[in-house]
């Protein structure tokens, strides 16, 4: 029994300094059984030796014991008992690797339609989706289903590996038609950085190694994007949002009248001396000092935690958010949103729900459900929509007090809440809001 | 300019807008401290989100009564250091009060009766949030780990039934009775953890850094010669040079044969690593889910 595609590490091949300063990446991967999701995902550990001995063994072990006939690599990314069983992912597991340029955080998430709000979960801070074609069957409803939760959750980039190519005899025409069908369906996606890169996953090529069966590919690895896309702009530097977490009132000696506001800058760049509103009160006043742990900083921007002290004593508490002057989020009861339901109970009109946004606590009524999305279609069903578990649609809210927000394409942060059911107190719905 | 932060700044910020989640919406918090890198690395970010106000939650401390004394002694310097309050749950008090009983045999350990203990301060100190140091990439089960981790009024972990856990939105609502466990480092590599314990220049138990030490090797882990763990007649312990790459309690807690003696060697040790840091630890060798298994009813 052995798996000669997978050998396990013998060295990492960069020391520890150049470790230091880089950049992290959180990339999601959807997909279901056979299209080669865990192998891809093992390849990218192996390729950059992030297997370990012990895990490999491991995993070797338990794939004697289940009777496999090559080393199941699926085993270390399915963790929970159920999953090992039934040999299917049932939840987001997280994975982490590193190469000498970046930090890899993989969001593994199941791909089944009965699953969408996991994936939903893995999409909501990712940089990057990976989306899996299988070469034999192209573009199917699955590719599109994984696409449109991507771009609906506002992943602004999507690397489209169209996989088992060593299956098409390693052939230029079926990715080329494939590219086609794909570019085709994504005219209707909100993601506009979109890439392509034929692989094998199960040979490694165009995985981390160029491939040389391809040579008609003109373009970059999987792991050269992954190390390469730029990432820095995908986060807004532009509006200056700071939702108040917590206000840091010291008991000691020597900071008597110290009063800090506590949170972590949702966009843009805030600095000593710039003049703030807090919102929703309206009070104005200038920022004295930004700082964490005692030590100023002459700026800071999303998304570092910091601790922000006034040139006023005003009252601020959590759920407020500073915003800079001349450039103010919206401000309403009355909130439109696309949201993702995640209970088995179907989203009820005028039914009232609690509601977290930033860093604020109200409760909302379900005004009006305007339609259900079909998934797999992007077709809108507005008679009588109702909205289950796994449904997507759009809503309409009215909260118990204002919310300060922008639109979730401007602003993930302060875009999009949770509803959260007042009986049980589990998170029902995730809710991205609409311009 | 730009406007880029690097990983550890990223996961230092990350980890800091959990911990005033946790002191915000909680009424009753603490930090679930084992004197290991992990605990430690918490103890000190929750010094730097609440500066400079002291750290708002007291650190716990399940003792098994087997720990290295240079945890301990760790352990007291730092409550002193920081001025957090101390409690700490005793398991030898368990055993006494006939909640649990000692397991038997060579391999005995207190591993599973930390839980009885840890449940019942929770239980008595009416802990609504128990912070930990878990991180997702230390073992399988931990990999599917939420930041805000629900616990029913039994302490179970229900891991096919957890709460999407979506952008930075945490949700800590529970009926009364029931707790959280929260984890600020989920992201955080063993890597990470220790480029960052460098870059913050934050002192270490001196157990993680190379020295002479008489160990014998049992079911190919590298164990302190001890009281606590009974030796069979054919265990030889041998004087070696090793460091401990996790601290835990001292009958399960694996020592590595190492030369690594400041911060930058264990660093370059941990780059170059060929297996996990739990590929030590005798407790995760008790069956493929062993963890997940003890994680369900309501252990760390």
């Amino acid at each position: 029994m052995s798996n000669p595609q997978f050998e396990i590490r013998n060295s990492k091949s960069f020391d520890g300094k150049s470790y230091l300063d880089m950049e992290l990446l959180r990339f999601t991967t959807a997909g279901s059984v056979d299209d080669g999701k865990s192998t891809l995902i093992g390849r990218l550990l192996y390729d950059s030796k992030s297997i370990f001995e012990d895990q490999y063994e491991a995993i070797k072990t338990s794939s004697e014991k289940h009777g496999d006939e090559y080393v199941n690599l699926a085993l270390l990314t399915d963790g929970l008992k159920a999953e090992r069983e039934q040999g299917i992912t049932i939840d987001v597991a997280y994975r982490y690797f590193s190469t000498p340029k970046r930090k890899f955080i993989i969001a593994d998430t199941p791909g089944h339609i009965q699953y969408t709000r996991n994936m939903v979960t893995g999409a909501s801070t990712a940089n990057l989706a990976v989306i899996l074609v299988d070469a034999r069957h192209g573009v199917v409803e699955q590719t599109k289903r994984h696409s449109i939760i991507a771009s609906l959750l506002g992943i602004p980039h999507i690397a489209v590996c169209i996989n088992k190519m060593d299956l098409v005899e390693y052939k230029e025409d079926v990715y080329a038609k494939i590219v086609e069908d794909y570019r085709l369906f994504a005219t209707r996606l909100k993601t506009k950085d979109i890439q392509f890169i034929p692989i094998s996953a199960l040979n490694g090529d165009n995985v981390v190694h160029r491939s040389d069966k391809m040579k008609w590919y003109e373009g970059g690895t999987l792991m050269y994007l992954l190390e390469t896309i730029h990432i820095a702009s995908d986060i807004n530097h532009i509006d200056m949002r700071l939702p108040i977490q917590y206000v840091i009132r010291p008991y000691n000696n020597g900071f008597h009248d110290y009063r800090g506001y506590a949170g972590r800058i949702a966009s843009g760049v805030i600095r000593p001396g710039d003049n703030i509103v807090v919102l929703p009160s309206g009070f104005t006043s200038k920022v004295k000092s930004v700082e964490l742990d005692g030590k100023k900083m002459e700026e800071a921007y999303a998304p570092l935690s910091v601790t922000v002290l006034l040139e006023d004593d005003i009252d601020i508490s959590r759920g407020d958010m500073l915003v800079r002057e001349g450039n103010l989020p919206r401000q309403s009861q009355d909130i439109e949103a696309m949201v993702c339901w995640m209970s088995d109970k179907p989203i009820l009109l005028n039914g009232k729900y609690a509601l977290k946004h930033t860093t604020k606590d109200v409760r909302a009524v379900v005004k009006e459900i305007k339609y259900k999305l079909d998934i797999n279609t992007l077709h809108r069903v507005t008679e009588n929509p109702t909205i289950g578990m796994n449904d997507v649609g759009r809503i309409t809210i009215r909260t118990t007090a204002p919310l300060c927000f922008d639109s979730y394409t401007k602003n993930r942060d302060t875009g999009s809440f949770i509803l959260i059911d007042e009986a049980s107190n589990v998170t029902v719905g995730a809710c991205m809001i609409i311009d | 300019m730009s406007y880029t932060l690097n990983h550890l700044k990223t996961l230092e910020s990350e980890s800091i807008f959990v911990l005033r989640e946790v002191a915000a919406q909680f009424h009753n918090p603490a930090i679930l401290f084992s004197g290991g890198k992990d605990s430690i690395l918490v103890t000190y970010l929750a010094k730097k989100a609440f500066y400079p106000a002291s750290i708002p939650f007291p650190l716990v401390h399940i003792d098994t009564g087997h720990n290295f004394p240079e945890t301990l002694e760790y352990r007291d310097g730092l409550v002193k250091k920081l001025g957090v309050k101390l409690i700490v749950g005793s398991v030898q008090q368990s055993i006494d009060d006939g909640m649990v009983a000692e397991e038997k045999g060579y391999s005995a350990s207190r591993i599973r009766l930390q839980t009885t203990t840890l449940l019942d301060i929770i239980e008595k100190n009416k802990f609504d949030a128990c912070i930990g140091g878990a991180r997702r990439d230390e073992e399988k089960a931990r990999a599917k780990e939420r930041f805000f981790s629900h616990r029913d009024e039994f302490g179970q972990w229900d891991p096919k039934n957890q709460r999407p856990e979506l952008w930075n939105l945490f949700n800590g609502r529970m009926q009364q009775g029931e707790n959280f466990r929260v984890f600020p480092i989920s992201n955080w590599t063993e890597l990470d953890v220790w480029q960052y314990l460098a870059m913050e220049g934050i002192e270490m138990p001196s157990l993680y850094f190379s020295h002479k030490r008489k160990v014998f090797e049992r079911d190919g882990v590298l164990l302190a010669e001890s009281p606590f763990i009974p030796m069979k007649p054919n265990d030889v312990a041998e004087e070696k040079i090793v460091r401990f790459r996790t601290i835990g309690d001292i009958t399960s807690t694996g020592a590595t044969l190492s030369a690594a003696a400041s911060m930058d060697d264990i660093i370059q040790e941990v780059a170059a690593s060929r297996v996990t840091e739990r590929g030590g630890r005798a407790d995760d060798k008790r069956g493929e889910t062993s963890m997940e298994d003890r994680k369900k009813v309501g252990y760390f």
